[in-house]
């Protein structure tokens, strides 16, 4: 199977080394100059900050609508369910530009968020939407519903049988829905380059950062800033990783 | 009671992220009728654009389809030593910034990256051109395949290829009459998402390709290059082609769907 690690080693792992060698070529004080570099530092926090908002309302709202979807019955269901996809299979200058057309400048409705924080999470909101709703359908579809009604029986009311029944079985489903959400939000560049209007210091994100650093030419800065979101992205894959293999072990047992 | 409150929470959420602006932009270009729009998606910038989309399309996606299919089944039926390692690898280009995999192909193939000196003495161009644009695009769309094919490889098991191994047939025979009818469905399902992957990527794209108009400007750059110039009929029609091509995916992903769950 030498030709699998061949295609693999030659479209991912060797791109990745370059990247990293030259993250690394300025030597020690060099990486660190550039990632202290206030700007870089900035976006850094202003990225990881929204992503956590970001995922937070996820794991609210993605259980609501996961909810919904399961446990309730109304019309047009169907093409609610068939439309969750949609930021997944949508170009993500596409969703900027839509959010832009409905929430910018032009806007009918009167509300203009453009070149604002709010904007960049209204962006990340958008391409994230679908995580957290397609980890806990699953879940919720295949949970037994006698401990909800035995619950309910012994006097329960819906919130109560909520903190306590369904809860607790959907928690590691949110949790792992809320870690690819996350590791999404981090990198996310289509969606919020038209709308939050790059301006430094205030909405500019990691990755658009790092892109305006390779536009003026400073590769070995933007490749330093490349590889702190590279090792948090990976960081973010072993802990799903993880979290998958303690849930389907739960299962097993 | 509560199941009105969330019912009601639900959707207007759903409504306002995500069906609102997407029928805004809908509207916004026909809202002159069908003429403007169709004038402005058959502009020679937008049809080149849309070549150029389809170009990388075609070769990314099946060199992902077939070695996707080789992978899942190095990683399902194969030990080897780094065999882990391989399968982190087809995970990344998941979590990975579009922009970090374009910078880290300029820094490969690029003037100052390490084939740079190589390449341009032997005259081979790959950043700012086609090439460059297919292996981000590569890069981007690959784990899909092996990710819907590697679940079903170890549900169906070794038994009916063990079998028809000892009745004579080849590997390449088992292959084609035994694992590939099984596994038909999770590469189509795989293929679609490659596909939808393919056709929108942008980030990764705009980094590598230069953003030459009329020669390295795919569908989706032609859509950030028009909004920036304030042809906003260009941006919004170019935009629907897009989300038409996300619709049809979306129905393609559930014709593929419903046959791999009864399975």
């Amino acid at each position: 199977m030498g030709l699998a690690t061949a295609y693999l080693s030659l479209i991912v792992l060797l791109p990745l080394a370059a990247l990293v060698w030259h993250a690394g070529k300025a030597g020690r004080s060099g990486f660190w100059e550039a990632v202290s570099d206030p700007q870089a530092v900035s976006a850094l926090k202003l990225t990881l900050a929204v992503s956590a908002v970001v995922c937070l309302v996820n794991a609210v709202m993605g259980t609501v609508v996961a909810w919904i979807l399961v446990r309730d019955r109304f019309p047009g269901q169907g093409v609610v369910n068939a439309i969750i996809d949609l930021p997944f299979a949508l170009p993500t200058i596409v969703a900027g530009l839509t959010l832009l057309a409905l929430y910018g400048p032009n806007g009918p409705v009167g509300v203009n968020v453009a070149f604002s924080r709010t904007a960049v999470f209204l962006a990340l909101l958008f391409v994230t939407l679908p995580f957290v709703i397609r980890t806990v359908q699953p879940v919720l579809l295949e949970l037994d519903r006698d401990m909800e009604e035995a619950a309910a029986s012994l006097g329960a009311g819906p919130l109560l049988t909520f903190r306590h029944i369904v809860f607790p079985n959907v928690f590691p489903a949110i949790l792992s829905g809320v870690a690819l959400a996350f590791a999404r939000a981090i990198g996310e560049f289509g969606a919020v380059v038209l709308i939050s209007g790059n301006l430094p210091f205030k909405t500019e994100v990691a990755s658009v950062f790092i892109f305006g650093q390779i536009e003026s030419g400073d590769a070995p800065g933007a490749a330093a800033v490349s590889v702190v979101i590279l090792f948090i992205s990976f960081a973010v894959l072993l802990a799903i990783g993880a979290l998958r293999r303690l849930t389907t072990r739960h299962d097993r047992a | 009671m509560h199941r009105w409150v969330l019912r009601a929470l639900g959707l207007s959420y759903l409504g306002v992220l995500l069906a609102a602006p997407v029928g805004l932009v809908f509207w916004r270009t026909f809202e002159h009728g069908v003429g403007p729009a169709w004038d402005a998606v058959t502009t020679p910038a937008a049809k080149h654009a849309f070549v150029v989309t389809i170009t990388i399309a075609a070769i990314a996606v099946p060199a992902n389809t077939i070695f996707g299919v080789i992978c899942a089944l190095a990683i399902v039926r194969r030990r080897f030593p780094g065999k882990g390692i391989l399968n982190a690898l087809v995970d990344l280009p998941l979590a990975l910034s579009p922009v970090v995999v374009g910078l880290a192909f300029l820094l490969l193939y690029g003037r100052n990256g390490w084939f740079g000196s190589w390449l341009t003495e032997h005259g081979v161009q790959i950043v700012f051109a086609l090439p460059g644009m297919i292996l981000v695009t590569i890069f981007v769309s690959l784990p899909f395949v092996v990710r819907e094919v590697v679940p079903v490889l170890h549900e169906i098991g070794t038994e009916q290829e063990q079998a028809a191994a000892t009745l004579g047939a080849s590997g390449f025979q088992t292959f084609r009459r035994v694992t590939l009818p099984a596994i038909r469905w999770a590469v189509g399902y795989g293929v679609v998402l490659t596909t939808a992957r393919a056709l929108g990527e942008f980030g990764a794209v705009s980094v590598v390709s230069g953003h030459v108009v009329g020669k390295t400007e795919t569908m989706t750059l032609h859509v950030e290059e028009s909004y920036q110039s304030f042809d906003y009929v260009g941006a919004y029609a170019a935009s629907v082609v897009l989300a038409l091509l996300a619709i049809s995916t979306l129905l393609a992903m559930s014709l593929f769907k419903p046959k791999e769950e009864i399975r």
